[in-house]
């Protein structure tokens, strides 16, 4: 087998957390050919440098018992401060707990938040009483998720169910 | 008195014996949580941009025949597939025939050349299908045993004392169908210099040449210059693309072997399904990443079952191609068949017996990493539970 680089590992054990993070470091290091310790060491740095930030499951929680959880995703134009450009404001929203991403945009709009609430008017009440009356906030667009089909690579509400049939091969 | 059907089969076709795969998924198949590594089919879906050419080609009306040689795009864009991936040259519209699926191509070349008592030889254990086609065509199957100290290989001396006067075709199935065994080029050479001089025409089953582990790629006897008028290469896109239902093969070679193969075809078959042509144009310009994507995966799942059936001391020769491992059950002192049945009674996996695909698996079991990782760690866990029964 040829030696495979290091960046080549680094981003092979990373595939393989993402999409298992249970993974097992013996498990790891037999799909991938390299010894289990190096494995340890290239998750370790990968953790010291903040590649990996945590470890969780990928949740459908439209599915989960008793749960309710209503997810909206936000736009919101601001305007950015003088010398600390867009970072001060994402500082400041990204303090509370309700807000689950944020991303800086490019378009029509500045920021992009994702925020979870127990139902629509607990995430209206956070957005009109909490988000736009910041001062450097000058508008904002709320959209509720319905359904979802697919997050983070995985397919929601198909179960997967092998469809092969008996055949004579 | 009605008529009696079953004294009007053909003798040939009356003595096929019975798939010896299929019986276990039969017995599997009614039982609630069997697991199985049986199936030898990929378990991707077709990638996305393929299918929705598949889809786009219904859309737009094309549903009509193609020619019988299959879409000329098509072929075009076989050709230069064959020379990226396996520097060969092929001439689209001579020496390439789209067929349904590897088995069609496989089932006209041995019709095209087979007759009276012609004998083809088949190394083995190998995919069933080469034998009872060559029966019914009225050949001769000469089986051909490759053994597991030779990597499962073909050897020269092998071949040599095989070959007789009446020998016309040399199957070459490789990378093998069941146990994952590839010819690499120097052991090609070694074949090609047996057969240089006789009349033996080679029908290179390489459908999971794209499915080759390891820092060699897959090389094709036809690349040797002197083999390469001889030999019928026949592959399809079953396996590198996860397009099995689509029945989309091919065959290369002789412009005179694919004439008289496309008569055969032509009343046969016809044409190949016209959607799956159009999906695998797609498949042959945009498809060389969802190789790799799959091969890698695969390749993943190889290192974790062949280490999980040495480690539950099931001794397992490294397998460079295709999707499957053929580990030894010697050690348990079961024939191959009482431990298939055992192991799906007991403990409710389904593997196949090495001997479904010829006497020669005696000894062996074949199990399909076309499953995911935690189907097969499932399945290693339940096989290893089996085997500590047994002592
Ligand atoms: C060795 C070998 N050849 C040919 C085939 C036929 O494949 P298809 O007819 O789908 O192309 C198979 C299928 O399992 C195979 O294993």
């Amino acid at each position: 087998m040829p030696e495979l680089s290091y960046d080549k590992k680094i981003e092979k054990v990373l595939e393989l957390l993402h999409k298992d993070c249970r993974k097992s470091l013996e498990e790891m290091a037999t799909m991938l050919d390299i010894p289990m310790t190096e494995v340890a060491d290239i998750i370790d740095k990968l953790e010291k440098d903040g590649v990996i930030i945590g470890y969780g499951a990928r949740i459908n929680w439209d599915k989960a018992y008793s749960q309710n959880t209503v997810t909206a995703y936000i736009e919101l134009r601001v305007t950015p401060q003088r010398n600390k450009g867009f970072d001060r404001i994402a500082e400041r929203i990204y303090q509370f707990p309700e807000v689950k991403a944020i991303n800086l945009m490019s378009g029509s709009y500045d920021f992009g938040i994702t925020v979870e609430g127990k139902n629509i008017k607990e995430v209206s009440l956070f957005v009109s009483e909490h988000l736009a009356p910041m001062e450097s906030i000058v508008g904002t667009a709320t959209h509720f998720v319905l359904k979802r089909y697919k997050y983070d690579g995985v397919i929601c509400c198909k179960p997967s169910k092998d469809e092969r049939e008996v055949i004579s091969l | 008195m009605s008529i009696d059907i079953q004294g009007l089969i053909n003798p040939v076709v009356r003595d096929i014996p019975p798939s010896g795969i299929r019986k276990f998924f039969d017995i599997a198949a009614e039982m609630d949580d069997a697991i199985s590594l049986g199936v030898g089919e990929p378990d991707f879906v077709t990638p996305w941009h393929i299918r929705d050419e598949g889809i786009y080609s219904l859309e737009k009306g094309m549903t009509y025949y193609t020619s019988n040689s299959g879409l000329k795009e098509l072929r075009f864009e076989l050709s230069k597939y064959m020379k990226r991936r396996f520097s060969l040259d092929y001439d689209p519209l001579t020496q390439l025939l789209i067929t349904v699926g590897g088995s069609e191509a496989i089932d006209l070349c041995i019709r095209s050349v087979i007759c009276n008592g012609d004998e083809v030889l088949i190394p083995e254990p190998s995919f069933v299908c080469y034998s009872p086609i060559t029966r019914l065509a009225g050949g001769v199957p000469v089986p051909i045993v490759t053994k597991a100290e030779n990597n499962f290989k073909l050897t020269a001396e092998e071949l040599k004392a095989a070959i007789t006067p009446k020998t016309r075709v040399l199957v070459l199935p490789f990378p093998n169908n069941p146990t994952g065994a590839i010819m690499n080029e120097e052991d090609l050479w070694e074949i090609a210099e047996v057969l240089r001089g006789t009349n033996i025409i080679v029908l290179s089953d390489e459908i999971y040449a794209e499915l080759t582990y390891g820092d060699k790629k897959h090389f094709s006897i036809a690349q040797i210059p002197d083999m390469y008028e001889r030999t019928v290469l026949v592959s399809g896109f079953s396996k590198a693309y996860a397009m099995t239902g689509w029945r989309l093969g091919y065959a290369c070679g002789h412009p005179d072997l694919i004439k008289a193969m496309t008569k055969v075809h032509q009343f046969a078959i016809m044409s190949a399904p016209t959607t799956a042509q159009y999906a695998a144009i797609e498949a042959l310009r945009n498809g060389d990443d969802d190789i790799e994507m799959m091969k890698n995966e695969y390749d993943m799942r190889r290192r974790v079952i062949v280490q999980g059936f040495n480690d539950m001391g099931l001794e397992c020769f490294e397998p460079k191609g295709a999707f499957y491992a053929f580990p030894s059950i010697k050690s348990t002192g079961l024939t191959s068949n009482d431990f298939c049945e055992r192991c799906l009674r007991e403990k409710k996996v389904a593997v196949i017996p090495g001997t479904a695909f010829g006497q020669s698996g005696e000894g062996f079991i074949r199990c399909s990493y076309a499953y995911s990782i935690d189907s097969i760690n499932e399945a290693l866990s339940r096989i290893e539970a089996f085997v500590k029964t047994l002592k």
